[in-house]
């Protein structure tokens, strides 16, 4: 399709933590030296940035593109914000293919970076603001409500239990315990979460992944560049990203077409038509447990219906068929938003390196994916990595 | 290439509490125009009523009112009212407010639901809250009636529906 081949050659990250000390800008710096020195380059060498970072509400600072400027190195150099809510994590990484694969640069250093913590007493007020502020905000929601919402009609339209929906959260918290960055991974059992508090039912507090601070960073190259820094490189292969209706209460709730449509885009590209076949390692966004499953459906995984079943019989364990979210996700490792994404991203990278430590899958995997969700619960952002 | 050691620990609540650190408690104030199908909307709730739009093109009468159909993207054709009754979709109990704070044992539960609106195309629902019901008795394909603030006493908002009962 014209586009120039564009690999990850480097990648860093922090731990992920409910409150950090460090600035975002200090978070962001320290992601991406890691990213650079891993790549065995210098913020000299890095000609294009691009950053990946939530709502402004959040840290309170208006223009924080502008903010993290210095700590993701972008004084003086092309430098760019991009924004897709809860799907800016996995977004970024393509905004930065966009900027290799287009041949406007070699080098681009993305960098994702959240502070949550900054918003008092809670960062669950600033979800408020994402709500029509005319026909919904007056109703005084809660994010939470919307994913009850879409939890109990993906339960009802195929007769799943809570038991069921719960399964990810064991399988994540404790795929956690293994990843360096992890802020909550727990031995957790199936009671554990089925017995926390009930914030929404059918949603329990273990349901749900935590707000973070934290930051994560990936140098992207050019084919010329990337084989003359690594023998290792994983290629970006596919990208895909597509958003639905704001209207969100108009849609139907059970299945999330808008990361299908992102999902086709991408495999199109990376030339994959059987993706329950190829793909041999996910990392689906989990910032709840059931949207694991809503996503490996919309991601074409598995049959509509059929992904609590899979998880069940251990299919997306480490050592299943198709292991899902062996970083632990964001039930685990914790949700810095933008951060959460390109933790995924990363998670995909080091597997196909087999650099994965502890959490690596076994099957010298080469094909991955790793997806993000977010905005009104109407985008999705896919990325296909291929070593 | 190893992922092992990386930066940053993370603040206890104790560390926290003694780390400098400045505080805003900002006061900003907005005032949004409704605009010409939303304003449309509003009206109608003033007197009662749920109003929706018609597309031609895609033969949809959509909610809440527009005035462009964002599907054919085309300005819509006309503004008429629907039902005060619909189904519901699907719903939640929820036990915590929108700050996360918790509600206490004495208050009723939140139970915010999807409603398709009656006389409105398949599928074309609304967010809203059911009240006069038992949590445990809410079920989806429930059919519910808008509960309605007295005339006087409506604003042009939402809440001029104070919630969706049983019926």
């Amino acid at each position: 399709m014209g586009f120039r081949k564009v690999a990850i050659v480097g990648a860093g990250i922090t731990k992920f933590v409910r409150r950090a000390q460090e600035t975002g800008p200090e978070m962001s710096y320290l992601a991406s030296k890691m990213a650079l020195d891993q790549a065995g380059l210098k913020l000299k060498d890095v000609e294009m940035i691009t950053l990946g970072s939530a709502p402004d509400a959040f840290d309170g600072v208006h223009m924080k593109g502008e903010y993290l400027l210095s700590g993701a190195g972008g004084n003086n150099k092309s430098y760019i914000r991009n924004f897709v809510g809860g799907g800016t994590g996995v977004f970024a990484p393509i905004h930065g293919w966009m900027h290799v694969a287009s041949g406007a640069c070699d080098v681009c250093l993305v960098v994702c970076s959240e502070k949550m913590s900054s918003c008092h007493p809670h960062p669950q007020g600033a979800f408020l603001t994402i709500f029509d502020h005319t026909t919904e905000q007056p109703l005084k929601p809660t994010l939470i409500w919307i994913f009850a919402l879409e939890m109990r009609r993906y339960m009802e339209t195929y007769g799943l239990s809570k038991a069921d929906i719960a399964r990810v959260a064991v399988k994540n918290k404790n795929n956690a315990l293994d990843h360096p960055s992890a802020q909550v991974a727990e031995a957790v059992t199936l009671d554990d979460v089925l017995n926390s508090e009930v914030l929404a039912e059918p949603v329990h507090r273990l349901d749900i992944s935590p707000a973070s601070d934290g930051a994560a960073a990936v140098v992207l190259a050019s084919e010329e560049v990337a084989k003359r820094l690594t023998d290792k490189p994983v290629w970006i292969d596919g990208v895909g990203w597509n958003l639905d209706t704001a209207y969100w209460a108009t849609k139907d709730l059970y299945y999330p077409r808008y990361v299908e449509k992102a999902a086709r885009m991408a495999y199109e590209m990376a030339g994959i038509t059987e993706p329950h076949k190829e793909i041999q390692v996910a990392e689906p966004y989990d910032p709840f447990d059931y949207k694991e499953l809503h996503h490996m459906e919309g991601l074409l995984l598995c049959e509509r219906g059929e992904a609590a079943r899979l998880t069940a019989e251990g299919f997306t364990a480490r050592t299943g068929n198709l292991p899902t979210c062996p970083s632990g996700g964001a039930l685990g490792v914790g949700n810095p938003i933008a951060a959460t994404g390109l933790m995924k991203v990363i998670e995909i990278f080091l597997q196909l390196r087999e650099e994965a430590g502890k959490r690596q899958i076994p099957g010298k995997p080469r094909v991955g994916v790793a997806q993000a969700w977010g905005d009104l619960m109407q985008v999705g952002t896919v990325i296909v990595l291929r070593r | 290439m190893k992922i092992e050691n990386v930066p940053m620990k993370g603040l206890s609540s104790e560390e926290y509490e003694k780390t400098l650190k400045i505080s805003w408690n900002p006061n900003l104030q907005y005032a949004w125009d409704n605009g010409i199908g939303i304003g449309k909307y509003l009206h109608a709730l003033k007197e009662g009523k749920i109003l929706a739009s018609y597309c031609e093109k895609c033969n949809r009468i959509i909610l809440p009112a527009r005035a462009f159909c964002e599907m054919c993207w085309r300005p819509t054709d006309a503004y008429l009212p629907v039902q005060d009754t619909g189904i519901v979709n699907t719903f939640a109990i929820c036990h915590v407010n929108w700050d996360a704070s918790r509600l206490k044992p004495n208050e009723p539960r939140h139970i915010p639901a999807v409603i398709e609106i009656d006389g409105a195309s398949p599928g074309q629902g609304i967010l809203h809250l059911l009240g006069n019901v038992e949590p445990s008795k809410v079920k989806i394909g429930m059919k519910v009636k808008a509960v309605w603030k007295p005339a006087e006493e409506r604003t042009g908002s939402i809440t001029d529906i104070l919630f969706f009962e049983p019926y």
